[in-house]
């Protein structure tokens, strides 16, 4: 691997930039690979990344129907934070969060990782309740979060309207100042770099067709359509076909694929110096190191592989946006595009074993999974390798779902009075 | 004075001249002029800057797909808009205009050191460099390269124009009113369909505005259009102009944008300044023509080298030259005709130059006629000129070897690298592309929605071919539509019919490390940026175009997908559908956020529900809060109170003597049928057989996960009819949920279900003399303490109005729930006000509500429970039915985690001396001196000063907090930790004394 | 936007009108208590998620109010047919034929 400076580039500068070699081989399947990870997005890459440098386990393939990186790691609005409100979740978001600080040196790959701070706005009382929850327990677990006047949210965002008279006025904001966003695309490619460094084989173009089992129920390998790679261990990774791939192991999911849509404007002058998030008005916005402004749309309110995503959606997005940010009814957008987020009934993730010795899963972070890459990634490499979750992915189980120990973030944002 | 317009040319009026400024200079330009065709009417065509290098920029395209030409443009304060195709805006009297991205101005851009430095700046340098030190990303590398970055400046004020929606259903949507829509459109509605026609212009007629010398069905093309649109009137065809198609979704709805102002010297008061059109169609003709590729070469983006086609625009419907000495370098035939054109109209001619060996006989001849130079077997090396084009540097191809360079002075550039078949909307569709070898692009395969595309957008070329395509596709339309229709041939003399060749970059004999040769012009990405890439390894176009930003710019690629495409693949060495064609997604056009916000803005943004009694809260000084959709009042402060004093007065006057509430918002459900009970008994937890008729309960409702969803009063008005109330946020869910169960699971019960929130108003009176408030005004009801025990419902008079009257409490006083129809809420308020007003009545809100019920521990389902809090957490365990055979969620009460020990449950908290008011939300932990993370017991819920109680208490739920009651826990705060006391949530009035009155 | 028929109305209508009601054909058991937490865990959470053809409930809420079942392809998005609560899976292969 080149490893990657200020001098490396200078050097390659000099000489017209002929001396850059390939970031990462576009391997063919070997027969056999003691790990085989489905989905080469930035978890499944970031997986066997940690699989090779922390476990020491190299012969490990990634394998993907498409192009790396090219799933919900290339789709998303590259929202980093983790100020949750339940312990579990905090615990986790925030093991990513203390990666992604040391991950551009830890890949020696520049994933602009950008500390600008998430500001989640109150609109009604039981905001200022449930965000004053997530700042108090945030701060018992280590987690910075603080609490803001509409005054100093302002002051903090100018273009943010705290009128009074706002159809949603701004009672409050949380602000986590470590938050912040990073290069999405990067990611992926910085994984994959370190992860080929290793020796992990990336293999893409490469559908699985099928998880074949043996007859004591154990995980063999994967049928592709390259042909049949052995495993004794196998991973899925592969969000919104999880579903789909679980279920040629006979496991089926708690998940349900929705559309999911996001947008860029065109490029401005730096005028949006942090991440926005108002959950009550459905407004998610930031600036990226380009100058657009990122803005993240729901889902559709039906499952489906299309991502394509509906107009309505859109402008009560932007309607939204225009509500909290008056002043930019006047830019334009520039593209939308679609993804296709899995969703579990308690909205939090599923990162563990399953009932099928040799097959482990890292699904169902619906719309939050750009953010926990490095922990879900780290976590599911644990597991993987030592065939028993790290505590802070425990738990993440599968089985919650049958004791009915559910980690419920979306549960906790009900509103009733 | 505009010495490059040309007299007898374009479709400007010379009759109208519109002054306007471009970085403080004033010009003038005609009515019907854009801001660049104006500006090159003046030779000025520096226009911009590029976003990486800074390079000085003019325009490249004649229209929306321009890439350089962006500028900021204003009408006045909250009307300034940055990244403005010059190339689009129309004239208006007035318009200031500003170029961007340059400093201190566009001459002379200290930015322009980046493109001193522009081996440093290859393809995704910055993924290479800016780690260390690592404290230096944040500091100093983030922030430099965030100021560099964004073209123009953003808006900062208000902006006061408006903007609007409609819907449109129609039987055939053309889109793109070229010669193939307008053939079309004229198809499908002599045939009978009814038509919309649209298209982005100012005017229709697309590619025949540039060429008014063909001759259509015998008449020259201008007067073969003017006919065909008053045709196209007189059939009713709806025509609109100025409209983008900027997206096509799931079954042919299509949404257009329209701009109704821009073009205007002066707003119209009132008039919306965009329109989005949401279009469902039955059929859809997309006829959205070809986009001109550039060439990719080494300067190939100097101010003066443009589109060939471009040139032939400013030229024919602008009537503008774009310089006096052009060289045309091509790779498709119809750059001939440009020439020919600009010959024609005064400017000399250079040189033609084919990268073909053998250009097409009667084109070499016309060239030989006007005596043009013909430099087949060519290609373009290089250019000169810091802010204009100097010369051009020509050289001869000839097996695989350049040779013979030499320079030919020129002030443009006229380039012509092929057309691309634009085929943005139908891509939106998930329709696919297949690569047609033959043409060298990309054309329409399978089609996922009901639409026929027609003209150059399937790589037609040549005006006989596109009407007649047509004409074709607008009678397959109405065909498909349920018409009669016959296609026929429409004939064209003088057509301009072309063929052409596509290219990577062309080839040079100067060093290709050296070579500037821009594949998208904005991201200034270069055809080395691209070889750059693959070799880095990225192999797919998706990753080269992420890696490069090539097509990432503001004309989304329509000027680069291609070029980069052809380089990409040779760099690969595969064929390029192998190597893919990145997706089209909308916008076609960058499109404003306030388009698509339409009417949904500030007060419109969502309805707000206002209760029949939210005037007289209004005009009493109520401060309000919004809950879900409504607004509610929150509390009546006096003058000189704030919130606690208000809180605390209502509080008291009401445990005192009496308050009233305007409790409308509460959910009401009408539960009626034979088998209503049985219903109420499946879908609630309670016991509902046994409820008397006249008598109500508290009812919960659980979710099938057993967790607690919702609750409220229910009365039993008949054998067969339910009153149930639910909380205000929870009234359409608990609806929903109610009617998904008896439709689907429970199709044997017959029961009736009907909202009837918006048909009660809901008066709430509490206080020891509630009853004498409300005795005189009711008739038809005893109301002594015998005849009208707690608990009880009627259906009675009261204040001359039907009502249904409630003996309920939601305080721990004696109260009263009167419901009467809407209408008369307010006056029923009114009525209570008058009778109260020898006690004092108090009006309330929702504030003082909080408090009172919370004193008797009362929980708010979403305050007081999360989601996972099941009947037993919250105390609530005598509501649930335990002889029941089944209710909705009670299956899951029984899973493992919910019997388990160490479950969050509800309880009192108080601080010792009750002067200390603990946060809602704060956290709890038994050690507060231990390390963080901490081990955390659980969270105050609510937390309230009671002016009963004299002191502050709170409800908290704590892991295994009914074992604990007396014990001592903590709430760490920033300013110290606050030791509490564990106790039991009736707070005030325990045994219920005051409701036995 | 999708375009959906209510079976009820008969009438094809846009989207705004409709609420996705989830998966179709998961029948509530008769007697939770005789189920396995295991058995109650699939009837609560398990879904089959598929990429293709998939059963699921729509509510025509802003109009007749009532739910009904479709068959609606998850690639395309496209409805192939829609029909009333409490009817069998409709067989789409005749379906396909007789058309």
């Amino acid at each position: 691997m080149t490893h990657f400076s200020a001098m490396s580039l200078l050097k390659n500068a000099l000489n017209g930039h002929k001396g850059w070699r390939e970031q990462w081989p576009d391997s063919e399947p070997k027969k056999e690979y003691d790990v085989v990870i489905v989905g080469a997005g930035a978890h499944g890459l970031g997986a066997a990344y940690y699989l090779a440098k922390e476990h020491g386990i190299t012969n490990v393939a990634v394998i993907d129907k498409g192009w790396l990186g090219g799933g919900n790691t290339g789709r998303n609005t590259t929202i980093i934070r983790s100020n949750y409100l339940y312990d579990e979740s905090a615990k986790m978001y925030d093991h990513a969060l203390d990666l992604w600080e040391g991950l551009s040196q830890e890949l020696n790959y520049n994933v602009m990782f950008s500390r600008r701070g998430v500001m989640m706005l109150a609109h009604n009382v039981h905001d200022v309740q449930s965000f004053q929850r997530h700042v108090h327990s945030n701060r018992l677990n280590g987690v910075d979060n603080r609490w803001l006047t509409p005054e100093e949210a302002k002051k903090f965002c100018p273009p943010l309207n705290i009128s009074r008279d706002a159809r949603y006025p701004v009672m409050g904001a949380a602000l986590q100042m470590r938050a912040g966003t990073a290069r999405h695309d990067a990611v992926a490619w910085g994984y994959a770099r370190a992860a080929a460094a290793r020796g992990v084989d990336i293999i893409q173009n490469c559908p699985v067709i099928a998880i074949r089992r043996g007859v004591d129920g154990a995980v063999e390998g994967v049928d592709t359509a390259r042909g049949f790679i052995r495993a004794r261990k196998v991973a899925v990774s592969a969000a919104g076909h999880t579903s789909v791939v679980m279920q040629s192991a006979g496991v089926r999911m708690p998940l349900e694929s929705y559309p999911l849509q996001a947008l860029v404007s065109e490029p401005v002058k730096p005028c949006f110096p942090c991440v926005v998030m108002s959950n009550a008005v459905h407004a998610y916005m930031s600036q990226s190191d380009k100058g657009e402004l990122v803005i993240g749309s729901g889902t559709d309110q039906y499952v489906s592989y299309s991502q394509r995503g509906g107009l309505p959606l859109i402008e009560h997005t932007l309607a939204a946006i225009c509500e909290v940010f008056p002043i930019f009814t006047r830019m334009r957008m520039l593209r939308k595009w679609g993804g296709i987020v899995d969703v579990t009934p308690d909205r939090s993730a599923i990162v563990g074993k399953t009932p099928v010795k040799g097959l482990y899963v890292n699904c169902g972070w619906g719309t939050g999974g750009f953010k926990a890459t490095p922990g879900a990634a780290h976590t599911l490499a644990h597991t993987v390798a030592r065939d028993e979750p790290h505590p802070i992915n425990a738990p993440f189980t599968l089985e919650r779902f049958t004791t009915g120990r559910l980690i419920d973030e979306a549960a906790a944002a009900a509103v009733a009075h | 004075m505009s010495t490059y317009r040309v007299s007898g040319k374009g479709r400007v009026n010379r009759g109208e001249t519109v002054r306007f400024t471009f970085d403080g200079t004033s010009y003038e330009g005609y009515r019907g002029d854009t801001i660049a065709s104006a500006l090159l009417a003046h030779g000025v065509h520096l226009m911009g800057r590029s976003f990486k290098y800074h390079r000085p920029r003019g325009p490249v395209a004649a229209g929306t797909e321009e890439p350089n030409a962006l500028v900021g443009t204003s009408r006045g304060k909250g009307r300034f808009e940055p990244n403005t195709r010059a190339t689009a805006q129309e004239l208006r009297r007035g318009l200031t205009v500003e170029s961007q991205n340059k400093w201190p101005n566009l001459k002379f851009d200290v930015g322009g050191i980046n493109d001193r430095m522009y081996m440093l700046f290859s393809a995704g340098f910055y993924y290479k460099t800016f780690m260390w030190p690592r404290s230096f990303w944040d500091r100093v590398y983030e922030p430099i390269i965030r100021a560099a970055a964004g073209l123009g400046r953003p808006p900062e004020d208000l902006d006061p124009d408006r903007y609007a929606s409609r819907y449109l259903h129609t039987d055939l949507l053309v889109v793109g009113a070229g010669p193939a829509g307008i053939a079309a459109a004229l198809a499908a509605a002599r045939a009978g369909a009814e038509v919309t026609l649209m298209d982005e212009h100012a005017e229709m007629g697309g590619s025949l505005l540039s060429d008014p010398d063909v001759t259509i069905e015998g008449a020259p093309a201008w007067e073969w259009l003017a006919t065909q649109l008053a045709e196209l009137d007189r059939l009713g065809v709806r025509r609109m102009t100025r409209t983008t198609a900027i997206g096509y979704y799931h079954q042919n709805m299509v949404g257009l944008c329209e701009k109704l102002t821009d073009h205007l010297d002066d707003v119209p008061a009132d008039a919306p300044r965009e329109r989005m059109w949401r279009v469902r169609a039955n059929r859809v003709v997309l006829a959205q023509g070809a986009l001109e590729k550039p060439l990719v070469f080494d300067g190939n983006d100097r101010p003066g080298v443009m589109l060939a086609g471009a040139a032939q625009t400013y030229l024919n419907r602008y009537g503008v030259k774009v310089g006096d000495r052009a060289v045309i370098v091509t790779s498709h035939d119809s750059a001939y005709y440009a020439a020919f054109d600009l010959a024609d109209a005064g400017t000399r001619i250079a040189a033609i130059v084919d990268t073909r060996d053998t250009p097409r006989d009667d084109l070499a001849q016309e060239a030989k006629r006007r005596g043009i130079d013909l430099l087949a077997g060519h290609t373009v090396t290089g250019t000169s000129g810091r802010l204009r084009v100097k010369s051009v540097r020509v050289a001869r191809v000839s097996g695989g070897k350049v040779t013979d360079g030499r320079a030919v002075a020129c002030d443009c550039l006229l380039m012509c690298g092929g057309w691309t078949p634009s085929l943005h909307l139908f891509s939106h569709t998930k329709g696919t592309l297949k690569f047609d070898d033959a043409l060298q692009a990309f054309l329409p395969d399978y089609s996922a929605e009901d639409c026929h595309i027609a003209g150059a957008g399937r790589g037609l070329w040549g005006y006989e071919a596109t009407l007649s395509d047509g004409n074709a596709a607008g009678v397959a339309a109405a065909v498909a539509l349920g018409h009669e229709a016959q296609e026929s041939r429409i004939e064209v003399q003088g057509d301009r019919p072309g063929t052409g060749v596509t290219h990577k970059e062309l080839p040079t004999d100067g060093q290709p490390g050296r070579a500037r040769a821009f594949v998208d012009f904005q991201n200034d990405v270069t055809a080395k940026d691209i070889r750059l890439a693959v070799r880095e390894g990225m192999r797919s176009i998706e990753h080269v175009k992420r890696y490069t930003t090539n097509g990432m710019a503001t004309d989304q690629g329509k000027m680069s997908n291609i070029n980069g495409l052809m380089i990409a693949s040779d760099a690969v060495g595969k064929a390029p559908p192998q190597v893919g064609l990145t997706t089209f997604r909308p916008p076609y056009t960058p499109t404003t956020f306030g388009t698509f916000a339409g009417y949904h803005r500030g007060g419109h943004f969502e309805v707000t529900r206002k209760t029949p009694i939210d005037a007289w809260a209004e005009s009493h000084g109520a401060a309000f809060e919004p809950v879900s959709l409504w607004r509610r009042a929150w509390y009546f402060p006096k003058a000189g109170e704030d919130m606690d004093a208000a809180v605390a007065r209502e509080c008291a006057a009401t445990r005192n003597s009496v308050g009233i509430f305007d409790a409308s918002t509460l959910g009401k459900i009408e539960v009626q049928g034979p088998d209503a009970v049985e219903f109420m008994n499946r879908m609630y937890t309670n016991p509902w057989t046994k409820l008397g008729i006249g008598r109500a309960r508290y009812g919960l409702l659980l979710g099938e996960d057993g967790f607690i969803r919702d609750d409220g009063v229910i009365g039993r008005l008949a054998q067969d009819l339910f009153h149930v109330t639910t909380t205000t946020g929870g009234a359409a869910r608990v609806l929903t949920m109610m009617e998904d169960y008896l439709q689907t699971e429970w199709p044997d019960l017959d029961v009736w279900l009907t909202s009837t929130t918006e048909q009660w108003a809901t008066i709430a009176l509490n206080g020891p003399n509630a009853r004498r408030v409300l005795e005189p005004l009711v008739e038809g009801q005893d109301m002594s303490a015998e005849a009208f025990p707690h608990m009880s419902v009627a259906e009675c008079r009261v204040a001359g109005f039907p009502a249904r009257l409630f003996r309920i409490s939601f305080t721990g006083e004696l109260g009263f729930e009167i419901n009467v129809p809407a209408r008369h809420g307010l006056a029923l308020w009114e009525a209570l006000m008058k009778s109260g007003a020898q006690y004092d009545i108090c009006p309330y809100g929702t504030e003082t509500m909080h408090v009172l019920r919370a004193e008797k521990g009362f929980i708010i389902v979403g305050q007081d429970t999360d989601g996972t809090v099941t009947p037993g957490d919250a105390n609530l365990s005598w509501a649930v039915g335990k002889k029941k055979p089944d209710f909705v969620g009670m299956r899951s009460l029984a899973r493992p985690d919910l019997v388990a020990p160490g479950r969050k449950q509800l309880v009192g908290l108080m601080t010792g001396d009750g002067k200390v008011k603990l946060e809602e939300g704060a956290q709890i932990v038994a050690d507060p001196n231990q390390p963080k993370p901490m081990k955390m017991l659980g969270h105050v819920t609510s937390s309230y000063y009671s002016a009963a109680l004299g002191r502050h208490f709170a409800m908290a739920l704590i892991e295994g907090g009914h074992e604990m009651e007396g014990r001592e826990v903590y709430v760490p705060m920033p300013d110290g930790n606050h030791a509490a006391k564990i106790t039991t949530t009736a707070f005030y009035d325990p045994e219920g004394e005051r409701l036995k009155v | 936007m999708l375009l959906i028929h209510c079976p009820y109305c008969d009438e094809t209508l846009p989207e705004l009108e409709f609420a996705y009601a989830g998966e179709a054909h998961i029948e509530r058991p008769k007697d939770p208590s005789a189920l396995s937490d295991e058995e109650w865990r699939d009837f609560l959470f398990i879904r089959t998620n598929p990429k293709g053809t998939h059963y699921e409930r729509w509510r025509h809420v802003h109009g007749c109010a009532r739910y009904f079942n479709a068959a609606r392809d998850t690639v395309s998005d496209k409805f192939l047919t829609t029909y009333r609560a409490g009817e069998a899976r409709p067989d789409l292969d005749r379906k396909e034929a007789a058309e």
